[in-house]
């Protein structure tokens, strides 16, 4: 479902983040993208979750050739997938709740219908009981929850997520992967950037080396 | 249908909650904007009722009448007749036996008519015709003065055209200085949405990466100039209003003092909303100025 070749991203200044890497990720795969810092792993994710062009090569996703694709056509892309940002990226003037209400709101779901969906995305990553109170309060651990909640709201196809478990304890760091690990499961495609060789034997997934923005 | 019918729901009451939750700026932009609009909606309601002093004056939108000394009851009977198919407004016939027995009553001027052989005077028509454009008394002028038996007609146009021309400065000022103020309120609506898109940083970079679109980002803020402007003008008709009935009174006792019969026209309903609508309409064009300026860097 997402086939990139000789994809590059070049940003302004001449740096090259990632170097003509090609690779294919199947639906309902579990793929880790590993290496260390500065090789490259951020810039693969953003460019699979389209938050940045390439500068060259194709990268398809669902069939659509991302550097083809209108400007305002985007947005709908991105639909498709669930972020979880290594800085979590929660608002914080507003509740838990309104955190994970806000892709229900960009899609336009009626308010009474998101609240219900918000409410089950809170109770499968263990926040339910949260849900009034405001992300600074949340520990580490529950903030990143609280960013899964909302990347998986809206029931996305492909599950992407960018050093997930770097601010984390070792424990909290097993719940979150193990929340991945469940939606996995049930099938949504997941793809895990981390710098982190731990959890690789234990979740046997597909893993992407990179290394100065080249595939190993 | 439903889901744009719930975002545009979800803007409005978000634009809502934002003008609420800062009370004091909201005060602020409010006055502000109310009186940027206060200035051209009085000048307005002032010409309005000079307009309407001007035509409620009497004497000056006559046009008279007056008929060659020969003519019988008969072409009296066609000058009524031809006035009834052209002339939209109302007429006086005023016989020459009338206007003789008027000219005796007069002052001194007894003698002066007992001393005459016959009645020098004509039969006459005052016309007061509904349309007083100055150009379209000078066409019944014209026309009325093209009717046989006609001697003679008069029409005050000096006046009616220095009263017009002084209208029609006005208008233009009234138009300037709107213009002047409206650009006014863009700025001051410019400068907000500015603030709030820059307090709102975070939310718009989180919105936009989970794939909203820029319809969705923007709409809020539309929402916010709209209604700040649409309360902006309000406050201008309270303003104007509240003006108008302080000058009431002394209007009154100038009136009475001149033996007329006139009042101050305070702003209609209508009037209301066309305010709320152009503070309104001024507040979303400064929200769209700044949001396209302001959002270029998001991209």
């Amino acid at each position: 479902m997402i086939v990139a070749s000789s994809l590059s991203k070049r940003y302004p200044g001449g740096f090259e983040a990632v170097k003509d890497v090609s690779f294919q990720i199947s639906a309902g795969q579990m793929v880790f993208i590993t290496g260390h810092s500065g090789a490259g792993k951020t810039t693969l994710v953003k460019l699979i979750a389209s938050l940045e062009r390439p500068t060259s090569g194709s990268l398809l996703v669902n069939g659509q050739n991302l550097s083809a694709l209108r400007r305002s056509a985007i947005p709908y892309l991105r639909r498709n997938f669930g972020m979880v940002f290594q800085d979590q990226k929660l608002l914080f003037d507003r509740s838990v709740l309104d955190n994970v209400l806000l892709p229900l709101q960009i899609v336009g779901l009626p308010r009474r219908e998101a609240i219900r969906r918000a409410q089950a995305a809170l109770d499968k990553v263990g926040l339910l009981l949260r849900e009034k109170a405001k992300p600074i309060a949340l520990s580490g651990g529950e903030q990143q929850r609280l960013a899964i909640a909302r990347a998986v709201v809206n029931r996305p196809t492909v599950l992407i997520a960018d050093e997930p478990t770097g601010n984390l304890d070792t424990e909290s760091a097993t719940e979150i992967l193990e929340i991945f690990a469940a939606f996995h499961q049930v099938g949504v495609t997941v793809v895990i950037a981390t710098h982190d060789q731990n959890w690789i034997a234990r979740y046997h997934p597909n893993v992407l080396r990179l290394d100065h923005g080249r595939l190993l | 249908m439903n889901a744009w019918f719930s975002q545009h729901k979800a803007a409005l009451a978000s634009a809502f909650r934002r003008l609420w939750s800062t009370p004091l700026n909201t005060l602020l932009s409010l006055l502000v904007i109310g009186i940027a609009l206060t200035l051209p909606a009085a000048g307005y309601l002032l010409l309005d009722n000079l307009r309407d002093l001007g035509s409620h004056a009497t004497g000056v939108q006559q046009i008279s009448l007056f008929m060659t000394l020969d003519a019988s009851k008969k072409d009296v009977g066609d000058i009524e007749a031809k006035l009834r198919s052209v002339a939209s407004g109302k007429w006086k016939f005023v016989p020459k036996e009338e206007a003789l027995k008027r000219m005796q009553k007069s002052e001194g001027m007894a003698d002066i008519v007992a001393s005459l052989p016959r009645n020098p005077l004509p039969d006459a028509f005052i016309v007061e015709p509904t349309n007083t454009e100055p150009e379209a008394l000078e066409v019944m002028r014209k026309e009325i003065a093209s009717w046989p038996k006609v001697a003679h007609v008069q029409l005050d146009t000096a006046w009616v055209k220095r009263f017009d021309a002084f209208l029609k400065l006005g208008k233009l000022a009234l138009w300037m200085l709107a213009g002047v103020f409206a650009a006014g309120l863009v700025l001051v609506t410019f400068n907000t949405i500015r603030l709030q898109v820059m307090a709102q940083a975070m939310e718009i970079e989180v919105a936009r990466m989970i794939g909203a679109t820029d319809a969705f980002i923007r709409r809020p803020f539309y929402y916010y100039g709209a209604l700040q402007g649409g309360l902006g003008g309000l406050v201008a008709a309270v303003l104007v209003t509240g003006g108008l009935s302080l000058l009431a009174t002394p209007v009154a006792d100038l009136v009475a003092l001149y033996g007329g019969n006139f009042s101050l026209r305070p702003l209609g309903l209508a009037e209301i909303g066309a305010l709320s609508a152009a503070g309104a309409f001024l507040g979303w064009l400064g929200a769209q100025l700044s949001v396209s300026l302001s959002l270029r860097k998001f991209d």
